[in-house]
């Protein structure tokens, strides 16, 4: 459980990261450690070279910006946890800290690393692929925004380039009177990695009409999965229990799902769409429960 | 790598392998095997440190990126050499230890909530040390050390962070 050799370098600015990144293939970003340090002791990786990021003030906060919330890459999960304007603008990012690892690596684990690390069950790459939000990646030559749908690519795969640094996360503020959101998850214990999880946000003008509408599901496949498809057939309606049950079931029927030792492949088909299904029921709940 | 720490309070410097993690270094350069070494994979909490006063895992820290940071291990807790803090008694008393590995983990990780939370109730006490894993099962008793060193804090002569 001993990493093999490698160089450490701590830069002082984004640049200065790029250009080390630029410079050296077999390089590796860290900055909480939280992941990539149990696989550098497992030696799953071997880089030759860990460029810390973490000390790097431009990375670290949280700000914002009118229609998004926008999160350094290298802002704790701790921090974010507890930040009045996640609570009050990104509820969804909010609600799953609970579920990550425990108190003691939330205080190192950062937004960006998770993201960058892109574990296919992890519960922030879920709230950003549900989201649709968009990341902000530097290289060298310039700066970047992907969006999350074209961002996972597969399990531990992204669409960093070479090279690229990630840099901030940009989550979309929804305007609608009354918002809710959900989370709900099915793992082994507690804060292990998620079998299935599910997340759901909705939006409501002052009737019972659904106006906005975002699901998504990790832990299926590759990467996690926004139920497009489900999601505007939803919208418009009173959100009752039948019409999310239909859309959820016709976009779970699109999926292609994977089954290991933890889980089979039927299983986590039918616990996604039970997932989804109450995600979306206490997502309406929530947001109709919101004071006018 | 040269490293520059301050470890309870005392500053230490150590030349080390970026690849040695901080547990490694404070065991084998400074000799404080008190935070015990586990899974070396971050499941366990056995090595549990508080850096900057915040439970952190020292196997998922290499010693060079704790360069210049404080760190408080479990040598560190008591006031004075043969005495024990408030929560070390507790944990005594209640007998909340059996084998004893994970309980300096379990110790840092009480110091650093009933310093932030002075009276928890028995859920945040429960999700504070959800981190730790007792594998003797001995959780009941190390609840109670920890409730019992809450109320014992809070009787106690000594001036108290205000509640916020």
């Amino acid at each position: 459980m001993k990493p093999v050799p490698f160089d450490y370098v701590r830069p002082t600015s984004i640049e200065e990261t790029c250009a080390l990144l630029a410079a050296d293939g077999d390089a590796r970003v860290i900055a909480g450690g939280q992941s990539l340090v149990p696989m550098l002791a497992m030696r799953l990786a071997r880089p030759a070279r860990l460029i810390d990021i973490l000390r790097l003030p431009e990375l670290s906060g949280v700000r914002d910006d009118g229609n998004t919330v926008v999160i350094g890459a290298a802002t704790r999960q701790a921090a974010t946890e507890h930040h009045p304007l996640i609570k009050a603008k990104a509820p969804l990012l909010a609600k799953v800290f609970p579920w990550i690892g425990h108190p003691a690596t939330r205080r190192r684990g950062t937004i960006g690393g998770s993201i960058a690390h892109a574990d296919p069950s992890a519960e922030i790459p879920l709230v950003v692929a549900t989201l649709d939000a968009e990341i902000v990646v530097r290289e060298a030559s310039g700066e970047t925004t992907i969006n999350a749908g074209e961002f996972f690519l597969g399990p531990m795969v992204t669409a960093i380039p070479q090279g690229g640094l990630l840099t901030e996360i940009r989550l979309p503020v929804w305007s609608q009177p009354r918002l809710g959101v959900s989370f709900h998850e099915v793992n082994a214990r507690h804060s292990d990695f998620a079998f299935v999880c599910a997340a759901a946000q909705v939006g409501f003008d002052e009737t019972t009409h659904c106006t906005a509408c975002a699901v998504g599901i990790g832990g299926l496949g590759e990467f996690p999965v926004r139920l497009d498809r489900a999601a505007k057939a939803l919208i418009g309606t009173d959100l009752d229990h039948a019409a999310i049950a239909d859309a959820v079931d016709a976009a779970m029927a699109e999926l292609d799902i994977w089954g290991d030792l933890h889980a089979s492949a039927e299983y986590r088909r039918r616990v996604g769409g039970v997932l989804a299904r109450r995600a979306l029921i206490d997502a309406r709940q929530a947001a109709l429960e919101c004071p006018q | 790598m040269k490293v520059q720490l301050s470890i309870n309070g005392e500053r230490r410097t150590a030349d080390v392998e970026p690849r040695k993690t901080l547990l490694d270094c404070l065991r084998e350069d400074f000799g404080l095997t008190g935070s015990h070494t586990g899974c070396e994979h971050g499941v366990c909490g056995a090595c549990t440190i508080l850096l900057d006063g915040e439970p952190v895992r020292a196997c998922l820290i290499f010693a060079v990126q704790a360069d210049g940071y404080e760190i408080t291990t479990i040598e560190g807790v008591a006031p004075a050499p043969g005495e024990l803090s408030v929560i070390q008694d507790a944990f005594c008393e209640t007998h909340g230890m059996q084998c004893g590995y994970c309980t300096p983990g379990m110790v840092l990780t009480a110091t650093a909530l009933l310093r932030d939370n002075p009276q928890p109730t028995r859920k945040e006490i429960v999700e504070a040390i959800s981190g730790n894993i007792c594998r003797c099962t001995g959780y009941g008793q190390i609840v109670e050390a920890i409730a019992l060193a809450a109320e014992r804090l809070a009787h106690a002569n000594a001036p108290q962070r205000a509640k916020p």
